[in-house]
């Protein structure tokens, strides 16, 4: 485990990419088949179920440590990730231990038959054979994932320079359905056959947003056009008369849908294609807390299925009996996508209608009345593009409408986690009711990390009231708070719902008198919904 | 321990020694104020810096190795110097300093009145920094300390492995061709790792503050190692392998542009949570504090024999429920330390560098 503990502090320890990359490798090349998987496993966060509850990690800790508990909660509020208050606090360690990480890992499983007793028993005597780090890292394995700053890209990328391999061809062959419980290295990635696994997703291609304007892009007819839609990106796979559906986060969702299923019966021949899951009644999207209402819930009732059915908007042709169209272009996968879309008359699988602008001015006319449709914006894809992995720039943009915004005052402050870790970074945005103000919002992003800390500064100076990690401060702030979508709801105060509220900036010039109203925001609401 | 009664019944019958007042520590029978924030006549200064001994007294008193780098700061200032131990007598108000291990001169402030003894700790530190006196428990009734890390999350390592980390952090970086920077308190922090580095690796170069401190402290017969000043004329192969020190708000300046390539670490004890280390984006962060850590609080509380105790600057709320569950008569004070805005680090920034 000193190895793989070495090698998360290096990760840790720098932001340039190449010392990550050159961390990774000395890894790779140190260590046992088995440990790499975990390697692979851990930092792609495919963790095992976690073994063993936080809150007696909690108490053991803080029992070992000869604190009361309420000093350990205090400290996680500062430290802001429990792992690491965990390390922190326990006394220097009386021996030391040369387990590998596969050996650790294999231990964790084997908890969970054990007696709370043993587990406390093996769990402590871990933590008096480790350093601080080594701690860390332990606490890690059995708390949660490994946020050291990298991403897939540069594990992937690292994997690629280990194994003499292209990157892509790396990155298919980590996605999908596996688990260090039931693979091996060299099963995964050096043997691996693409045919054998007859539910592996491919990566996703993601458009980055547009950042110039677009008329640099070229020939408005050298590109396809389409509205941006707000579900859920996945990937219906058709292999051999079965059905599987992949979210963008590389989650099996097909049980969720129950709706989609059914195509297996009736899609004309083996597929995959990529596409937006929406909810959708009556020929019309619905508001993305529709959608919401089935995420994360296994069991969909039959009011669920009325109330929220969904369809699948296909973006894209992937592959097409057994062929993997990905080099293709992208004009002639959209032709075999429609054959296959008008082959299967299925009214849960739609196709994401072409728009066809005859200049860029019209395109942007179009784009500003996109929310008309419940749309966020439009997607540009070169008629010539391929199907990349990951997120890149060039060939396909995502060119969203501006979001709509409300100036609010900040009641509530919370102390962030990670690299905010111990600064106030999360605030509670309220509006205006009368002489009251209702809060209707949470936003953590928006600000540079030094307008970051003014705020901070300001919150600290003027508390009013503390409750744990939380402080209510004087309502002196205002910010402009953007968002995607806004819904009615009966869970928040201010019967509304926001879809990704961010900070869009602070306004210097507003005193909070000057904030908008619950009525504002209502008015906003019908607009939107009507 | 005294009955606790008692000691009530004395506090509603008379004003208390020491009060906290909006412009600082206040004792009226002596009529001096303790590291006060708002211009007063007499100000008692526990040590030198910027957030306790600050501008517009009449009177300044101070153990007389603080008095060179407080007119360095502060200009021309009516000062007193004390050594350690002498005793002061105000108005049947005993005042003494007594060593607080913190930075070159920095003092506990005793006050005794009537067999009644407060001690005003200022800034400390239990370790011995081999700079500063090493810090004497003085036995009070009422003791007034920090708490910058009074959460069981900081604990410090021994300095020496701290050190040898250093060493071999700029060894490494010497091999490749770059410089190293550490980025450290002018005063306090500069000084103690001047003088522990391993000088024999190569050239120290120094920013103009922390060289202007190093020159006040002269005065106080310290001793440096060889070190440069980087001025407009260094030449840009100079920095190449050598260590550089500069004050926190160097970072990210066009002085530091110039040193490019290079390492930089800070040092300081917030360099012990990870948010707070990435967060300053330097390459490394060792954990080294001229404050208490979590142990050390406890120890010189303990060490006072104290009842009362009131609790500035940090975690005060926090660190006073704990020592009130360790049976103490613990309190929480606002005051204008730096407490607060250190709290998460970046406190250090703000020092205020006279050039």
């Amino acid at each position: 485990m000193k190895e793989f503990g070495i090698l998360i502090s290096a990760l840790d320890g720098t932001t340039k990419t190449t010392e990550k990359i050159s961390a990774m490798s000395s890894f790779l090349q140190k260590s046992s088949s088995e440990d790499k998987l975990w390697f692979v496993a851990l930092l792609s966060g495919k963790r095992p179920k976690r073994p063993i509850k936080t809150t007696l990690l909690r108490q053991w800790a803080a029992e070992m440590a000869k604190l009361p508990l309420w000093l350990l909660e205090e400290s996680y509020h500062v430290v802001g990730d429990l792992a690491e208050t965990v390390a922190l606090i326990l006394p220097n360690a009386t021996k030391s231990s040369d387990k590998s990480l596969d050996a650790r890992m294999q231990d964790l499983q084997s908890l969970k038959e054990l007696k709370e007793e043993e587990v406390k028993n093996y769990i402590t005597t871990a933590w008096s054979e480790m350093n601080k780090n080594e701690r860390f890292v332990f606490n890690k394995l059995i708390t949660g994932g490994f946020r050291v700053g990298v991403s897939h890209k540069l594990i992937v990328k690292a994997l690629a320079e280990h194994l003499g391999e292209e990157e892509n061809i790396v990155s298919h062959r980590l996605m999908g359905d596996w688990s260090p419980l039931n693979t091996t290295f060299e099963k995964l990635l050096v043997e691996a056959d693409e045919k054998e696994n007859l539910s592996r997703p491919y990566p996703f291609y993601l458009a980055y947003p547009l950042e110039n304007e677009p008329e640099s892009l070229g020939e408005v007819n050298e590109w396809q056009f389409e509205y941006k839609w707000d579900g859920i990106r996945g990937q219906l796979i058709h292999r051999n008369g079965e059905i599987y559906i992949w979210s963008r986060g590389e989650e099996l969702i097909t049980e969720r849908f129950p709706e989609l299923e059914g195509l297996k019966e009736i899609l004309p021949y083996d597929c995959v294609i990529d596409g937006e899951i929406m909810a959708f009644k009556d020929g019309k999207p619905l508001t993305f807390n529709h959608l919401q209402t089935r995420i994360g819930r296994k069991k969909i009732s039959k009011k669920i299925l009325t109330d929220s059915p969904v369809v699948l908007v296909a973006y894209d042709l992937l592959e097409e009996k057994g062929d993997d169209l990905r080099t293709t272009p992208m004009e002639s996968r959209r032709i075999k996508l429609e054959s296959v879309i008008s082959q299967t008359k299925s009214p849960v699988l739609l196709i994401s209608e072409k728009i066809e602008p005859r200049s860029w001015k019209e395109a942007a006319i179009i784009r500003e009345s996109s929310r008309e449709v419940l749309s966020e914006g439009l997607m540009l894809k070169r008629k010539t593009s391929n199907y990349k992995v990951g997120r890149r720039r060039g060939d396909w943009w995502k060119w969203k409408v501006d979001p709509m915004s409300i100036d609010a005052v900040m009641i509530y402050a919370m102390r962030g986690h990670g690299r905010r870790a111990n600064l106030y970074s999360d605030y509670t945005f309220a509006v205006w009711k009368g002489e009251e103000l209702v809060p209707f919002a949470k936003a953590y992003s928006g600000l540079t990390d030094k307008e970051m800390q003014a705020v901070d500064r300001f919150v600290k100076k003027n508390t009013l009231d503390r409750f744990g990690p939380v402080r209510s401060v004087k309502p002196e702030l205002v910010f402009e708070i953007g968002f995607e979508g806004i819904a009615p709801s009966t869970r928040h105060k201010s019967g509304i719902a926001l879809r990704f509220p961010r900070i869009l900036r602070q306004r210097f010039d507003k005193k909070p008198d000057e904030a908008n109203t619950l009525e504002d925001l209502n008015s906003i609401l019908e607009a939107y919904i009507s | 321990m005294n009955n606790p009664t008692k000691l009530r019944l004395f506090c509603l019958t008379c004003m208390p020694l020491i009060e906290f007042t909006d412009k600082g520590l206040y004792c009226e029978k002596g009529g001096f104020f303790i590291d006060p924030w708002r211009p007063v006549d007499k100000a008692v200064i526990t040590h030198a810096h910027a957030d306790h001994s600050r501008w517009g007294m009449k009177k300044y008193l101070a153990h007389h190795l603080s008095i060179p780098v407080m007119k360095l700061r502060l200009g021309k200032i009516n000062t007193t110097g004390m050594n350690y131990g002498e005793c002061k007598r105000v108005n049947g108000v005993q005042l003494s300093l007594h060593p607080a291990g913190h930075i070159l001169g920095s003092a506990q402030v005793k006050v005794e009145y009537k067999g009644e003894i407060w001690v005003i700790s200022g800034d400390y530190k239990l370790i011995d920094d081999k700079i500063s006196t090493p810090f004497e428990p003085v036995k009070c009734h009422t003791l007034v300390t920090e708490s910058t890390f009074g959460l069981p999350v900081y604990k410090w390592k021994p300095q020496a492995e701290v050190f040898a980390e250093m060493n071999q952090w700029w060894r490494e970086n010497k091999e490749k061709g770059l410089a190293s920077v550490i980025l450290g308190y002018s005063l306090g922090k500069a000084q103690r790792i001047l003088c522990s580095i391993d000088s024999s690796i190569g050239n120290i170069l120094l920013h103009g503050a922390i060289h202007n401190s190093n020159l006040a402290l002269r005065e106080c017969g310290l001793q440096f190692p060889k070190t440069e000043l980087i001025t407009k004329t260094t030449e840009k192969e100079k920095y190449r392998g050598s260590l550089i020190i500069a004050p926190p708000s160097a970072f990210g300046s066009a002085w530091m542009n110039k040193l490019k390539p290079y390492k930089v670490a800070t040092a300081s004890g917030w360099m012990t949570i990870r948010g707070a280390r990435r967060r300053r984006n330097v390459d490394r962060g060792f954990i080294l504090s001229d404050h208490a850590d979590w142990d050390e609080l406890n120890q010189a509380v303990k060490l006072s024999k104290a009842e009362r105790v009131y609790v500035t600057h940090g975690y005060t709320g926090i660190f006073s429920n704990w020592l009130r569950e360790q049976g103490y008569d613990a309190h929480p004070v606002t005051t204008e330390y730096e407490g607060e805005l250190s709290e998460i680090g970046e406190g250090a920034s703000r020092e205020k560098e006279s050039e």
